[in-house]
């Protein structure tokens, strides 16, 4: 098993008992900033002890790296105002707080500084334009950085706790099931034929599968969390062998910084123990802001990563060779190959009817149309 | 951000002259646009090969708890 990204899992928590909570200013935070303070305390985001200091974030913007030299290609940030800082200065200790996560955590304030949005913007996510989501939440972040270690003291429980496990967990996971060699497929759609045929293809050359969905805000028309969860229940019920795949959650924003969310999904893969990561076709990019294979090509430049890229590019079902190919595998013609269109396979379910079974499992589209209402509205 | 401060986060090493100008020809037409971004390439290739496999320094208290969670979840036998 590979070490933890920087060499150590790490493992941020403290008790109640410890701390006068009743004494400390407290800072309320967004649930999207809750969840960066949980991979934190859980290992996630290892080597990662809290939200980052200007060094770490001049580094990352110019060099894809930690200031010490670790490779890093998204920032971890807490953003602030004055009036919610209300006077707060480096040195003070606060408690960060959020009601629907039910987090508390303790922060120790480092350093408080300012930074430029327009050259996290450009170099993150390769353009200035507002359009971006990823730009977009930038240029709406308040205008102050607070950089710290923070130390989780609680979280309520919550939907889904039952598939969500820490790095801690699904390594000693691994180590139980005695696989060496994990290859790891995020995902945040039920699969289809295209996916199991990724999926199977990686898993036949290591011991294990880990299925990673991210679960968390979607748009309209997306897939619910539970209906993901249940379509992946299925097919691994049905269609593999139960000691060679496991899924488990991730909960994490999408950033759609294209190439370099690659990297920071391979890292959070690695610190959950996983040796091998799937790389498709314009991972975690949006609109025509990324070339379609610049998320493989930036693997090229971290010979330090410590995990495995898989990549893959276009599949699809060839009538001709009558299977799932890639474009390294099949000689026949475009005419004979049927794309796996997420959008037609929606489309198909949201009229209540069943996919062909070149398209997706019928247990898998069954377990979806038990489901009322299987997509966010 | 600060050009000045970038320029202390990077140090000089000497090499042999002869193999300097070895790798200048071969990097001719790659990827890698000086021998400084090569020499460091290589250089975090060898250091990352050497690192060990994890030992991860948990208690035995934990990992039962740990383990115990796993089989309540379904996850282990």
């Amino acid at each position: 098993m590979p070490k933890p990204h920087g060499g150590k899992l790490i493992e941020r928590k403290t008790s109640k008992d410890k701390i006068q909570i009743n004494e400390m200013p407290t800072l309320e935070i967004n649930t999207n900033l809750s969840e960066d303070v949980l991979n934190i305390a859980n290992g996630v985001f290892s080597p990662l002890e809290g939200f980052q200091s200007r060094n770490d974030l001049e580094n990352i913007v110019a060099h894809k790296r930690l200031s010490d030299d670790t490779p890093w290609t998204i920032p971890i940030l807490l953003d602030m105002d004055d009036k919610q800082l209300n006077g707060l200065k480096e040195g003070d200790t606060v408690i960060l707080k959020n009601s629907e996560v039910g987090l508390q955590a303790l922060m120790n304030i480092e350093e408080i500084y300012s930074y430029n949005k327009k050259e996290i913007a450009q170099n993150v996510y390769g353009t200035k334009d507002s359009k971006h989501p990823g730009v977009a939440n930038v240029i709406n972040m308040k205008p102050k950085l607070v950089g710290g270690k923070i130390s989780l003291i609680e979280s309520k429980n919550r939907e889904f706790d039952e598939y969500n496990l820490t790095p801690h967990e699904t390594r000693t996971l691994f180590k139980q099931k005695n696989w060496r060699e994990i290859v790891a497929f995020q995902t945040r759609n039920p699969p289809h034929i295209g996916h199991e045929y990724v999926q199977k293809t990686a898993l036949t050359f290591v011991d294990g599968l880990f299925i990673n969905p991210i679960i968390g805000k979607k748009k309209p028309g997306d897939f619910r969390d539970d209906v993901i969860l249940a379509s992946y229940d299925s097919l691994i019920k049905n269609y593999y062998l139960k000691d060679r795949a496991v899924m488990s959650i991730l909960r994490t924003s999408m950033k759609y910084a294209g190439p370099r969310e690659a990297i920071h999904h391979a890292i959070m893969r690695k610190n959950f123990g996983c040796t091998h990561f799937i790389v498709g076709r314009d991972h975690a990019g949006v609109g025509n802001y990324y070339g379609p294979y610049d998320a493989h090509d930036i693997f090229s430049e971290f010979p330090d990563l410590g995990i495995i890229p898989v990549f893959f590019r276009s599949f699809s079902r060839c009538t001709k060779c009558g299977s799932v190919v890639n474009d390294k595998i099949c000689p026949h013609d475009q005419k004979y190959h049927i794309n796996f269109s997420g959008k037609k396979i929606r489309e198909i379910l949201n009229d209540g009817r069943i996919p062909s079974e070149d398209m997706m499992r019928k247990e898998v589209a069954e377990t979806i149309l038990k489901f009322k209402e299987p997509f966010v509205k | 951000m600060a050009e000045e401060k970038d320029e202390k986060k990077f140090t000089t090493v000497s090499i042999p002259t002869p193999l300097a100008e070895k790798i200048k020809k071969q990097i001719k037409g790659t990827g890698f646009t000086s021998l400084s971004s090569y020499v460091t390439y290589i250089l975090r290739e060898v250091i990352s090969g050497i690192e060990e496999e994890s030992d991860d320094a948990f208690s035995k208290e934990d990992e039962e708890r740990v383990k115990e969670r796993l089989r309540a979840l379904g996850y282990l036998d």
